[in-house]
């Protein structure tokens, strides 16, 4: 029964999913359906704050290594959680105006940071040790010249052919991959509604 | 000073903070690291309750034109049993809320996957060879269906990779490895864009605010 229960709510949430697709009458059911999905997916992100919370408590309460830093994360997430609760979400109000001060820019600047440490794996890692990683480099070398001003000012087809490699081989490698991924994730959902695989149950004891 | 410069301000110390890793790994980094973490948290579980919660739960719930709907407990208890996890003797119990969310998102996956992913890319790939535009567009076209083609060929390992297969998978590696260098280009392109951003956001609206004009 432990795990039956589960595995019947797996099956049937998954056929009354698929049903909806082609069942129109069904269709009530599913939208339902997709409602609480989306309710009770949300918790994960409770569970997540809440872990969070834990983690950062322990680090302060054994002094672990950088426990010095974990009250500014407690801090932060709580002002957040104030702000957004006291004043709501609306623009202009604290809650927005310390997303966009504040956590828009650090994000900005995080994923900006990626752009030397890509650049610098980049320089470590791309070898042209055989014809076709020296084509990967060639083609990376395109595509980015192609989206600079001194790509044209070397020669004004570079944008040219930086676009045509974005619009046809590289449009053939991603729909290969986005098509095998697809078959891919159908096989393991239908694995997952029939029961076959059942390590997402796993650890909860 | 106003609210704005307080904020400009505020931005561009921590963004400073943040680019300090570029020398090492020092205190004003860690700062201003664990404090995107905490925010971001915080940003996300108040984004949830408002356009999530509120919305379609709490106001099925308990609508506003009155009455109470019963049936909307059980996606609040399922919710309430995810957190469970946290609670080892009670851990179990959150098996089926994974078991709805499992269940549903495999459901929606399949066919949402077999529509967007799989038969619009084929669709996509087979019209273009139809359509004209003189013979390099047709060559292009053709690179592509190949590519494709090929490419899958290179991701069936149910079948030894030699002869025609061998071929075919050879082929699609490299249309594969020109894919992956197209794609690794463009995103350390929109990385540099996000830097050339914040860089003009330093120059152009941070230091204005101490008299500097650039």
């Amino acid at each position: 029964m432990r795990l039956a229960i589960p595995l019947m709510i797996t099956f049937v949430a998954g056929m009354i999913m698929i049903l909806q697709f082609f069942v129109p009458a069904t269709q009530p059911m599913g939208d339902s359906l997709q409602e609480w999905y989306m309710i009770v997916a949300s918790a994960a992100i409770f569970l997540g704050a809440v872990n969070l919370i834990q983690v950062h408590t322990h680090k302060i309460r054994f002094k672990l290594k950088n426990w010095k830093y974990s009250p500014v994360t407690l801090i932060g997430f709580a002002v957040m959680i104030i702000t957004g609760l006291v004043f709501g979400i609306e623009a202009d109000l604290p809650f927005d105006y310390l997303f966009q001060q504040m956590v828009a820019p650090m994000a900005a600047t995080m994923f900006s940071l990626l752009a030397f440490f890509v650049a610098s794996a980049a320089f470590r890692a791309f070898r042209a040790s055989n014809w076709r990683a020296t084509l990967l480099l060639i083609s990376a070398f395109v595509v980015m010249l192609g989206r600079v001003p001194i790509g044209s000012m070397i020669w004004n087809k570079i944008p040219l052919i930086s676009e045509w490699i974005m619009q046809y081989p590289n449009m053939a490698g991603q729909r290969a991959v986005m098509i095998g991924a697809a078959m891919g994730m159908v096989a393991t959902s239908l694995r997952m509604i029939f029961g076959v695989e059942r390590s997402y149950l796993g650890g909860a004891d | 000073m106003s609210w704005e410069v307080i904020g400009i301000w505020l931005g561009a110390l921590l963004s400073l903070c943040l680019y300090s890793f570029l020398y090492k790994d020092n205190p004003f980094y860690k700062f201003a690291e664990h404090l995107f973490v905490g925010m971001s948290a915080g940003y996300w579980v108040i984004y949830t309750i408002m356009n999530v919660l509120i919305p379609n739960w709490w106001q099925k719930l308990v609508p506003m034109e009155g009455g109470f709907q019963p049936i909307w407990l059980v996606p609040g208890v399922l919710s309430l049993f995810m957190l469970f996890r946290l609670i080892p003797k009670l851990a179990g119990l959150s098996r089926l809320s994974l078991a709805l969310i499992v269940g549903t998102g495999a459901g929606i996956s399949i066919t949402a996957m077999l529509q967007t992913r799989a038969l619009a890319q084929v669709n996509g790939t087979i019209i273009a060879l139809g359509q004209g535009g003189g013979w390099f567009n047709w060559v292009s076209n053709i690179i592509m269906v190949t590519g494709v083609v090929c490419g899958l060929v290179y991701f069936f390992f149910s079948k030894p990779h030699k002869g025609v297969v061998g071929g075919a998978a050879n082929i699609g590696i490299t249309i594969l490895m020109v894919a992956f260098g197209a794609s690794f280009g463009y995103t350390v392109m929109a990385r540099i864009s996000l830097l050339i951003g914040q860089t003009q956001f330093l120059l152009f609206e941070w230091l204005p605010t101490m008299g500097i004009h650039l």
